[in-house]
């Protein structure tokens, strides 16, 4: 466990130099991909709180980050632009959503519950095609940032970047929290051996059910986060591509790690960015790099580095 | 007032009698085993008091209750406990964290999120002692999925106490393991004797005839004699459907 906690102090701190060294490196675009990581960091640590610890396989965790997107923008056209109220906003309908397809996806197992995960996340895709309101396939632009206690000081990119990553610490602390309380052994265990816990006495269900819902409330704050970043929100974010892509991020960061789920959004954007440089192609290096990482530890990159540095899991 | 009675239970896989109009009562305190040859349904009927399987018809009452609606997790809340033939734990846990859990599952709500439950010592304290009944105390630290298989009948055991359980059913707490290892076994379950009511099934006739206080002999879905051990040896029909065979 003292592994992680480095882990974790050390990419919270790469992420807390990211402003400074563009500023010096006269870079402002890596406060952008900066922004763009953090929030769907957000989504994955969201994800791996259910999939690494849960076993719950969702593939319809965009529909999530969608709804959060649109809370800025539907509240944001009505003139509510107050962070604070987009982000409980998005908390409760992320909430709702979660548990409604969540107590049905919950009474199916394996590659019936990605399955129909994704079938839900794809009614949220077209529900919000059809709303011409908001853009319909279009999306719409925002016309700004939201604003926090009255003030438009998320305009500025640094500031905006560090509000995110405020919001990434505090989910990583919770979620961190939550796995090693009681509620988050009942989880764990319910992963290990659904049977065994039945027979002391849990009904798993309950308390699945519950961390799905938490976790579809912390993949919405990625929503609202990445809606300000672009400013900017279409369906195309809960499209299904984004819902396997977190999921990517989570195995490459390391099922079960949330830390590693972090990092795997870090390295999975990174490499889009970096091999998108050199070659329109870049998925077939990606899947190629996907593929090695996967072969090499089950544990993903977090994995591999503990076994060059010769730690112990 | 018996603890456990049954009453024309009945279970039916397709044209398969597996439990056929089944009468049974446990009384308090006492170790009671139920012997049958292979397929006579005695997993089946773990299965069914434990609420895995749900009954055809028929009634089991416990402390005076019908359980044969509630579903498993609330039997275990009233008292009923059970063990598995093919031994069932949380591997990837540590052996104190597996029954911790267990006694978690009885001592306060679950849905607290924010506390560090390992270091919860109402829970460990508790699950220290159940350890220490099965004699696996040394081993709490270990990773449950690299016991010994042997170790892992002690921890379903200790697991099965921690429930703090009225009646407890095993369900051949003996299978697969080697002679030492057995004797182990046998030896807290002897301990338990008089403390927690006790449904036994083994195919071990020798830990049986030293252990139970009564047996019961099941055939075809059906108890076909009960009684103490000599009585139930010395039967005609018990020799002819079962023990004969062994001999």
């Amino acid at each position: 466990m003292r592994g992680r906690a480095l882990a974790a102090t050390l990419i919270f701190a790469a992420f807390a130099a990211v402003p400074p060294l563009a500023y010096w490196a006269n870079d402002p675009y890596l406060i952008v991909i900066a922004s763009r990581i953090v929030a769907f960091a957000i989504a994955a640590l969201a994800l791996d709180l259910i999939l690494g610890y849960g076993g719950m396989v969702s593939f319809g965790h965009a529909a999530f980050v969608g709804i959060g997107a649109y809370s800025v923008a539907i509240l944001g056209q009505a003139g509510i632009t107050d962070l604070m109220l987009q982000l409980l906003a998005a908390i409760v309908a992320a909430s709702a959503f979660a548990l409604v397809t969540g107590a049905i996806s919950l009474r199916t197992r394996g590659v019936y519950f990605i399955m129909i995960t994704l079938a839900f996340a794809q009614m949220a895709y077209f529900f919000f095609v059809s709303l011409s309101a908001y853009g319909g396939d279009d999306g719409m632009t925002l016309s700004s940032r939201s604003t926090l206690f009255g003030s438009d000081m998320l305009r500025d990119d640094g500031i905006f970047f560090y509000v995110s990553l405020g919001l990434l610490g505090a989910l990583f602390l919770i979620a961190t929290r939550i796995v090693g309380s009681r509620f988050g052994r009942v989880l764990r265990g319910s992963r290990e051996n659904a049977l065994r816990m039945n027979a002391i006495g849990f009904s798993p269900f309950r308390y699945q059910l519950v961390a799905y819902v938490i976790s579809g409330a912390m993949a919405s704050v990625a929503g609202v986060v990445l809606a300000n970043q672009t400013k900017f929100v279409s369906p195309a974010f809960m499209n299904w591509h984004v819902s396997g892509e977190l999921i990517v991020m989570v195995v490459l960061g390391g099922v079960g790690n949330l830390i590693g789920a972090v990092f795997g959004a870090v390295v999975a954007l990174v490499l889009q960015e970096f091999l998108g440089a050199f070659t329109d192609h870049w998925q077939l290096w990606f899947g190629l790099i996907l593929v090695g990482v996967t072969l090499a530890s089950r544990d993903g990159v977090g994995g591999l580095v503990r076994r060059l540095t010769g730690g112990k899991r | 007032m018996s603890l456990l009675v049954v009453d024309k239970l009945c279970k039916r896989y397709g044209a398969l009698k597996v439990t056929d109009d089944l009468a049974l009562s446990v009384e308090p305190g006492e170790l009671h085993a139920i012997i049958g040859p292979n397929g006579a349904g005695k997993s089946t009927l773990i299965a069914q008091l434990s609420g895995e399987a749900r009954c055809d018809s028929g009634s089991i009452r416990f402390d005076g209750e019908e359980i044969s609606g509630l579903p498993m997790h609330r039997r275990v809340a009233r008292g009923l406990s059970r063990s598995f033939q093919i031994t069932s734990i949380l591997p990837g846990f540590t052996v104190l964290e597996n029954v911790a859990t267990a006694v978690q599952a009885r001592e306060g709500s679950s849905f607290s999120f924010l506390g560090r439950v390992a270091d919860e010592s109402a829970l460990n304290d508790q699950a220290v002692t159940a350890l220490g009944r099965v004699g696996l105390t040394d081993r709490a630290g270990t990773i449950a999925g690299s016991l010994s298989h042997g170790e892992k009948r002690q921890l379903e055991l200790a697991i099965a106490l921690a429930t703090k359980p009225r009646l407890l059913l095993l369900d051949e707490p003996l299978a697969g393991t080697s002679g030492g290892e057995a004797e182990r076994l046998v030896e807290v379950m002897r301990s338990l004797k008089g403390e927690v009511t006790t449904v036994l099934i083994e195919h071990d006739m020798d830990a049986v005839f030293r252990l139970a206080d009564r047996v019961s002999v099941l055939v075809y879905g059906r108890i076909i004699a009960t009684g103490s051990p000599d009585v139930v040896r010395a039967d005609p029909q018990v020799r002819a459907a079962y023990l004969g065979e062994e001999a």
